[in-house]
């Protein structure tokens, strides 16, 4: 029988399928950070139960760490906020306690957790991948079937290491064709949302494929997977080729000798067979695709850098209406102006979508010999981990940045969610390489624009939103 | 976990789609290590008009009197009405740790986002899926009608109003079970242990590297 990925690898990790029509699937690797992985040590615990294999699961902190530099250097006890600290040091304490592996807040491997995983080896192709966290679906881009789950499940898969699911119906997006000058993963997928809305992918794994997805690199690969639940999907995936081997080749947690050479035969079937059936098939034409800003509160209002922001009579229902307008008044919009008018306040280019090295080259390359506009009153780049950001110096892009006037700051999750000190103002408008413009998302009523990296750099420079496509590079 | 067999309680509205998580329990306050507590930062940004921050004193913050939670036809609600694609965004479970320690025991949508709609089912809250035409006649009702009442059996699957009309409601069994015992579903899942080191011997055969250890003194 023909298998989609998404089949094959549920088959690979079915424990046990029960009569109700759940499933126990086994998990490979779980990943642990501060914020959502407390209650569940508490609750193991409480139990009086142990962690069934300490072996698959790997800690960082990210979400809640400062990403000031002075800060930073001074450890916990420099820490201004309390609450984050104890926060912090509750994640040392526990995994401790239940000799769980963790790199710590200075250690050059610390990071977002789902940057970490994919550069760190400690997840692989084939593997069944879950964390505390929703944007887990990023690591779907080395041919893994990774998905979000809530803090009770965290528990449940330290004691089981299983999940209870049931089984998501199969999605194929497919992207045919060549990305114009200037367009990235990141506009891509920012189009797939705009396509098919923030529920479209509800109940589906989506396998995102097509000659525009195989043309891009594996980290443009981890920036659409990362978003798929921005379309509702609680998993996204790629199919493995030669690019996938090459990436996880040498990682630091990658396998060696005959492991190597066994694991590679194996990856090499991870891919949709011929002729495998999807329950539902989404095309996109990869050459109609500009670059993408989103003008509203859920990333499916989104809108090409030429067009303009959009009226709540284009729209022909009364909850999406209502829901439009209240997103203008929000966002402080009129129907009608031209995105390319829309004001910015702040920059953020960082979060698990837009952190890694490739993301900060593509910032730089925008950044180099401009300055920051004085409109704007911070722009902020934020390395995904240690070991992107001390890339990124070996090859002097923090110069460009810093040169221009942008920050350079220590890794962590940072303002795509603001819990730290890195936030927007009431009002201000932020060019932002995350994931979510949610009401408030980056800052108490803060308004956000998704946008690629280098968009959100040249908005930066100009102070307002600019098409990319017409930039003048200088070297 | 509380068991929920049938409830019966006022309703309130949530009257917009696309309600995420972040709306529901705003960042800062998942700075707490704890579970509960969430109550009364529940949809915070909607319901005070000042920016709240973990600790502030209830008696500093300013309720928005325009938010249906402080009008007081909506005190003590237990019932929550809401649009489509309700939950979706982040996975954080302090979404129905709030709705649970505020006081709400169910929800009504015409659909919720996976991971929130999973994890309400381990906080002894139920997310209920009725068609949008139904849950826009149930809207019309309860604004019509201050101390609008809904009752829901688990056991029968429906939604039975005052007025006598009853909607049924389809849930699946396993997690049906789980909320009308109570069922904490690792105890469960342990049950199987034996299955699950079967599974584990085999898989180390056939995929020894996903067995490569990450232990606490190697990195």
């Amino acid at each position: 029988m023909a298998n989609t990925l998404y089949d094959k690898l549920w088959n690979q990790h079915l424990v046990d399928a029960r009569q109700d029509g759940s499933a126990l699937i086994y998990i490979d690797r779980q990943l642990i950070h501060e914020v959502t992985s407390p209650q569940a040590f508490e609750g193991l615990r409480l139990a009086g139960r142990k962690p069934w294999r300490l072996d698959s699961n790997i800690a960082t902190p990210d979400h809640n760490v400062s990403t000031d530099p002075g800060e930073r250097s001074g450890g916990y006890e420099a820490l201004k906020d309390e609450t984050s600290r104890i926060q912090l040091q509750t994640l040392d304490n526990n995994c401790d306690e239940f000799g769980i592996a963790e790199f710590l807040l200075n250690d050059r491997r610390q990071g977002i957790v789902h940057v970490v995983g994919p550069e760190t080896g400690a997840v692989l192709p084939g593997m069944t991948v879950v964390c505390g966290d929703s944007h887990t679906s990023t690591h779907g881009a080395l041919g893994v079937m990774a998905m979000g789950i809530g803090t009770s499940e965290v528990e449940h898969v330290l004691a089981t290491q299983c999940l209870v699911t049931k089984k998501q119906k199969n999605m194929q997006v497919r992207v045919e064709g060549v990305l114009g000058f200037g367009v990235t993963a990141k506009d891509v997928v920012l189009a797939v949302i705009g396509e098919i809305g923030t529920a479209g992918g509800t109940g589906y794994a989506i396998e995102f494929a097509g000659s525009a997805i195989r043309d891009l690199s594996l980290e443009g690969r981890m920036t659409i997977c990362n978003m798929a639940i921005e379309a509702g999907a609680r998993v996204g995936m790629v199919a493995v080729d030669d690019k996938t081997i090459d990436y996880v080749r040498d990682r630091a947690f990658a396998p060696t000798g005959d492991n190597w050479d066994r694991a590679v035969e194996a990856w090499k079937q991870l891919h949709s067979d011929e002729g495998a059936r999807f329950d539902r098939v989404v095309e996109l034409d990869a050459a109609q695709i500009e670059p993408q800003v989103t003008w509203g509160t859920s990333p499916e209002m989104v809108a090409s850098v030429g067009a303009d922001v959009p009226s709540p009579q284009d729209f022909d229902q009364e909850v999406a209406r209502k829901g439009v307008q209240r997103a203008l008044e929000y966002m402080g919009l009129k129907a009608g102006t031209p995105i390319g008018e829309i004001p910015v306040d702040r920059v953020f280019i960082g979060s698990c979508t837009n952190s890694r090295i490739e993301d900060l080259r593509a910032a730089a390359e925008v950044v180099r010999g401009y300055r920051k506009a004085d409109s704007v009153k911070q722009a902020m780049v934020v390395p995904g981990s240690g070991q992107v950001k001390h890339q990124a110096e070996a090859e002097g892009l923090h110069h460009i940045f810093i040169d221009a006037g942008f920050e350079w700051r220590e890794p962590g999750c940072s303002m795509c969610l603001a819990m730290n000190a890195d936030k927007l103002g009431e009002g201000e408008h932020c060019a932002s390489t995350s994931n979510r413009n949610f009401e408030g998302r980056q800052g108490f009523g803060g308004r956000t624009h998704l946008v690629s990296p280098a968009m959100a750099a040249a908005a930066g420079v100009a102070g307002n939103f600019v098409d990319i496509r017409a930039w003048e590079k200088k070297s | 976990m509380k068991a929920l067999k049938k409830h019966r309680g006022l309703v309130a509205p949530m009257d917009r789609a696309n309600v995420d998580t972040d709306i529901i329990i705003p960042k800062q306050y998942l700075k707490s290590i704890k579970r509960t507590g969430f109550g009364v930062n529940l949809f915070d940004q909607l319901r005070y008009l000042d920016e709240g921050w973990p600790g502030k004193p209830l008696e500093d913050r300013q309720p928005n009197p325009e938010f249906a939670l402080n009008q007081d036809r909506y005190i003590g609600a237990s019932v929550l009405l809401a649009r489509e694609n309700f939950g979706c965004g982040s996975s954080r479970e302090h979404a129905p740790w709030a709705l649970e320690d505020f006081g709400f025991r169910v929800v009504i949508a015409p659909t919720f986002a996976d991971i929130f709609y999973n994890n309400c089912f381990k906080n002894g809250v139920l997310p209920l899926e009725l068609p949008a035409q139904l849950v826009e006649q149930l809207f019309q009702a309860m604004y019509e009608q201050p101390g609008y009442q809904l009752t829901v059996d688990l056991e029968e699957q429906q939604v039975l109003t005052d007025e006598g009309e009853s909607f049924s409601f389809d849930i699946d069994a396993f997690r049906k079970h789980c909320l009308i015992e109570g069922l904490d579903d690792i105890g469960l899942t342990l049950q199987s242990a034996d299955r699950i080191k079967e599974y584990e011997q085999q898989r180390r055969t056939e995929a020894p590297w996903l067995f490569d250890v990450i232990s606490k003194g190697a990195i």
